[in-house]
């Protein structure tokens, strides 16, 4: 087997047997990205600096990633690196600084080799929306492949990395892994730091691997989670050793099924993967039960609220002066501000920054922002309700498997595919989505499981039993 | 002057940055004057991806001055974002509190020679401060804007009055009680040169008896305590004419002209932000316990008014001295450095208040930058008490003193300024005085006793203030009189 096709553990367990060279592994991934990025456009850039021939093995032999190569999403600050979040406004912007992930991929021994394509800020569901190229779903070449973090699914989708790290604001990492059929999971807000990752919703943002099975989500949180004196959302305690929890048992753990994210229509091939995946669930010895959630239905307007409201205040700062574009050819300060802005911005991120702007304004507030504050509330009590009694509770992870690339066009219907993540992120709590089948077109279906805050070890035993039970041995497609 | 139909209503906005080592989000140092832009960092800057983290030092000193002015402090206070587009606000927003501030309900209480008054202190909250525009030459000829973000984030504390001040004597003197508290509490030094404190008006005039407010107009731009009285006094009368004139006074902002003197419309009500406050999701909420707040309420030290009353009861000083020198906590230490060591308060009150003022004064010196302690002031004393030096040369050893903070007793060694007390020293030269001065001598025997202080006076010219006073007195009197 190629070494691009292996999971980071494999290739960890490799390189301690000897069986191969740190050099070949990033070789193989190496010539991947050079075989297929042309087409699938994962990345944004590659790390040019790598110097694969002259890699010294024995500088990683004692560290935890081994000097494996990992991709990161490109509203990650990298010292000296372009962020771009896949923007014309950051285009040439090298941030002096490395976010708190990235320090910690460093000292843990990853090797960062690009930087993958996204929404532009994070905003959308397809990587549609990047000012550069839009990232095709290597399953299928007219399929998006979801997003906000389409580029890290992708990439990983497509062997041309082990993992990547993407960001979930409101279904970013869990949307693009469910079309990709990879894994992907949104830690419990305040379990990884944000310093350096570019705000989209300071209070809804969270950094997430993305992977090909669940071992190298557990290795990745390993290396990512834990508290940061630079975040003061984050949260200081103790993590456990999430590879501790890859064991294939869920005998008596208590499943709850949302009854109202059933009643939503939503495609019969997603409904049908995703019942039988739980219905392997009772099978394996977990309790499942119907549930009632209530303000399911108001949780995408009060997201839609909330979120546009943070970025209209955190995307004010590219206003030219300090960095990124700055418009030329203008006669005053205000001209230039707008200049800028309108020649930086892509349409959403414009129409995020005018509909947030909006409910914000005075006469407004009251009705939307603290509207949506409450229906936050709301769900977040909830679930905190749900989970005394349950450990997990499922979904589908996407109403839909990957659509066309251009198929939505209406923004409402796009910002309808977020329909099931977007509760997770408006409550704070972890979420993983895992692939559970493949619809007729042969695209993949994940499934979602939702957890109490902070018990991200459920989700990763949960999910590790469920890809041994259903053993779909994915073949990832190799694009011609 | 009072008015007899009008009252005027002012209130006032002050900003005061605290005197913290770093910046209020980030571990930049706050020291003023550096080249531009070198107290700066990814944080302050406001760089994609950079979040803030509260110094609790900043908070430890707003409650301080919260407690000092009798607020209240809250216990569950949150940040708050304050929305708008400026070069000098590298977030474009500005981390503050909107409606839970940090403390609130307190109350200071000014003396005016109409007595005191009592004003309400709204709100005291937290927020960062935004940097600063530099522009060549003047701001209309300049060719662009430079940007200096060495201030950017540098904490500030916001204090905001009830409108209870009625008259532009009562904002100078609550500004000096402000600044005299603030300096006490070591919290901020309060120097508008510098920009550490800052302050806006609001004012408004009604008939009396009115209970509604008048349409107020917002004042900015004044550079001292006396601008801001000026410009009070100035806008009080412009809308006391406007008023007379059956005008309408109209909601705006207007700015003080220092140079012309008088105050000229800014912006008016329409142009005022939106500033779409939202809670700030970068920071948690804060939550101050009541241990917290005893931590520092234990640290407050004793404020003026408290300390001005016990210097007049436990050293009898009158009330005039006790003002003085309780004005400011420097020279109030000083003098209870001095009184520790030497008793007589009242001649330490009229040391400080006389010779170091004046020489402070002179100088134009910060009372802490001179070389004077309570223990070599005392000490001196002491030396003019003993007879080994006369007042008048006391003058010369406290300047000595004052200049290169020498020990009294090296400086009166080193200028050979030592008393004489020498009798036969001292005989001899009353002697020749007498031979010299036949006629006033007459004087005195005719009972001219004043005249005694003119052969004194001689003696002390001859030995250049080195003989003791009383002793030679002693001997003219019983010269003359045998």
């Amino acid at each position: 087997m190629e070494l691009y096709k292996r999971s980071l553990t494999d290739l960890k367990n490799m390189l301690d047997e000897k069986r191969v060279k740190l050099k070949d592994i990033h070789d193989s991934f190496s010539y991947r990205i050079g075989s297929v990025d042309s087409k699938v456009k994962a990345f944004v850039n590659t790390n040019k600096d790598l110097d694969i021939e002259n890699l010294n093995e024995n500088n990683y032999k004692d560290t935890y990633l081994r000097g494996l190569p990992i991709a990161i999403k490109d509203n990650i600050s990298t010292d000296g690196i372009n962020t771009t979040c896949s923007s014309k406004m950051l285009e040439d912007y090298k941030p002096p600084y490395d976010a708190t992930v990235v320090k910690k991929i460093n000292e843990a021994g990853g090797i960062i080799t690009g930087k993958t394509n996204m929404d532009e800020y994070a905003m959308g569901s397809s990587t549609e929306n990047s000012a550069f190229y839009p990232t095709v779903n290597p399953w299928g070449e007219n399929r998006v492949p979801g997003g906000s973090s389409g580029g890290s699914a992708a990439a990983v989708a497509a062997g041309m990395a082990p993992v990547a790290l993407g960001s979930d604001t409101g279904g970013s990492i869990r949307q693009p892994a469910s079309f990709c059929g990879v894994v992907g999971l949104k830690p419990t807000y305040g379990a990884v730091s944000r310093y350096g990752l570019v705000a989209f919703a300071s209070s809804l943002d969270q950094i997430g691997p993305l992977a090909r099975n669940v071992d190298d989500i557990a290795l990745m949180m390993n290396v990512i989670a834990g508290n940061d004196e630079n975040d003061s959302t984050c949260v200081d305690r103790e993590y456990p050793d999430f590879t501790d929890y890859l064991k294939n048992d869920v005998r008596g753990m208590k499943i709850g099924i949302p009854n109202q994210y059933f009643e939503i229509d939503f495609d019969e091939e997603v409904r049908e993967s995703v019942m039988n995946a739980i219905e392997q669930f009772k099978k394996a010895g977990a309790e499942v039960e119907r549930v009632d959630v209530t303000g399911a239905e108001y949780a995408l307007a009060a997201y839609y609220i909330i979120a546009t409201a943070e970025a209209s205040s955190n995307l004010a700062r590219y206003d030219g002066v300090r960095y990124g574009l700055r418009a030329e050819n203008v006669q005053n300060l205000k001209d230039m501000f707008t200049e800028t802005r309108q020649q930086g911005f892509g349409e959403e991120v414009k129409r995020r920054i005018m509909l947030g702007t909006y409910v914000l304004s005075a006469g407004y507030y009251d009705d939307f922002y603290l509207k949506a504050q409450k229906v936050r509330t709301l769900i977040k009590n909830d679930f905190d309700e749900l989970f005394e009694e349950y450990d997990l509770i499922v979904s589908p992870t996407t109403p839909t498997t990957a659509f066309k690339i251009g198929e939505k066009m209406d923004p409402l219907e796009m910002y309808a595919a977020d329909i099931f993540t977007v509760p997770v992120n408006i409550a704070g709590i972890p979420a993983i989505s895992v692939p559970c089948g493949f619809d007729q077109k042969g695209l993949p279906i994940g499934i979602q499981l939702m957890g109490p805050h902070f018990k991200e070890e459920k989700l990763i035993q949960a999910a590790y039993s469920l890809e041994k039970i259903l053993d779909l041995d994915i073949e990832y497609p190799a694009l011609k | 002057m009072m008015d007899k139909n009008y009252e005027t209503v002012i209130g006032l906005e002050v900003h005061v940055q605290l005197d913290t080592n770093s910046k209020i989000f980030c571990s930049c140092s706050t020291e003023f004057g550096s080249e531009p832009n070198t107290n700066t960092c990814p944080v302050c800057l406001g760089l994609p991806g950079t979040l803030p983290v509260l110094n609790k030092k900043a908070v430890d000193y707003l409650v301080m001055t919260g407690l000092a002015l009798n607020c209240e402090i809250a216990t569950y206070s949150k940040f708050d974002r304050k929305n708008y587009f400026y070069p000098d606000l590298p977030k474009a927003y500005q981390i503050s509190q909107f409606d839970l501030p940090l403390a609130k309900d307190g109350f200071i209480e000014v003396e005016t020679e109409e007595g005191t008054h009592k004003i309400g202190i709204t709100r005291i909250h937290l927020e960062e401060d935004a940097g600063k525009l530099i522009h060549e030459g003047s701001i209309d000829k300049s060719s662009g804007s430079l940007v200096d973000y060495n201030r950017t984030g540098v904490p500030l504390a916001e204090i905001v009055s009830e409108p209870d001040i009625r008259t532009p004597v009562q904002a100078r003197e609550y500004l000096n009680y402000l600044k005299k508290t603030l300096e006490y509490l070591g919290v901020s030094d309060c120097n508008m040169e510098e920009g550490s404190l800052r302050c806006d008006a609001n004012i408004s005039l009604r008939a009396r008896g009115e209970k509604e407010f008048g349409t107020k107009v917002e004042l900015k731009n004044m550079n001292s305590f006396k601008a801001i009285e000026k410009a009070l006094a100035y806008e009080q009368k412009r809308q006391r004419k406007v008023i007379d004139a059956q005008e309408k006074i109209v909601q705006e902002t207007r700015t003080w002209d220092e140079d012309k003197g008088k105050t000229i419309s800014m912006r008016g009500k329409e142009e005022a932000n939106d500033y779409r406050y939202f809670p700030e999701p970068d920071l948690v909420p804060l939550e101050i316990n009541k241990e917290w707040e005893n931590e520092i309420e234990e640290q407050l030290p004793e404020l003026p008014a408290v300390r001005k009353k016990r210097f007049i009861e436990e050293y009898d000083l009158p009330e005039y001295d006790a003002d003085v020198i309780t004005d400011s906590r420097k020279l109030a230490d000083l003098f209870e450095e001095c009184v520790s060591e030497y008793e007589d308060a009242k001649e330490v009150s009229n040391w400080i208040m006389g010779e170091f003022l004046r020489l402070v004064n002179e100088e134009k010196m910060e009372i802490e930058n001179t070389k004077i302690t309570g223990h070599l002031l005392g000490k001196m004393l002491k030396m003019m008490e003993e007879g080994v030096i006369s007042s008048k040369i006391a003058k010369t050893v406290f300047e000595e003193m004052f200049y290169t903070g020498k020990d009294p007793e090296e400086i009166v060694e080193e200028k050979g300024l030592k008393q004489i007390s020498d009798e036969d020293k001292l005989e001899k030269l009353v002697e020749e005085i007498i031979e010299d001065n036949p006629d006033v001598i007459e004087d005195i025997r005719n009972g001219k006793d004043k005249a005694i202080g003119y052969l004194v006076g001689q003696v002390m010219k001859e030995t250049k203030g080195k003989a003791n006073p009383q002793m030679v007195n002693k001997m003219f009197r019983e010269k003359i009189n045998n």
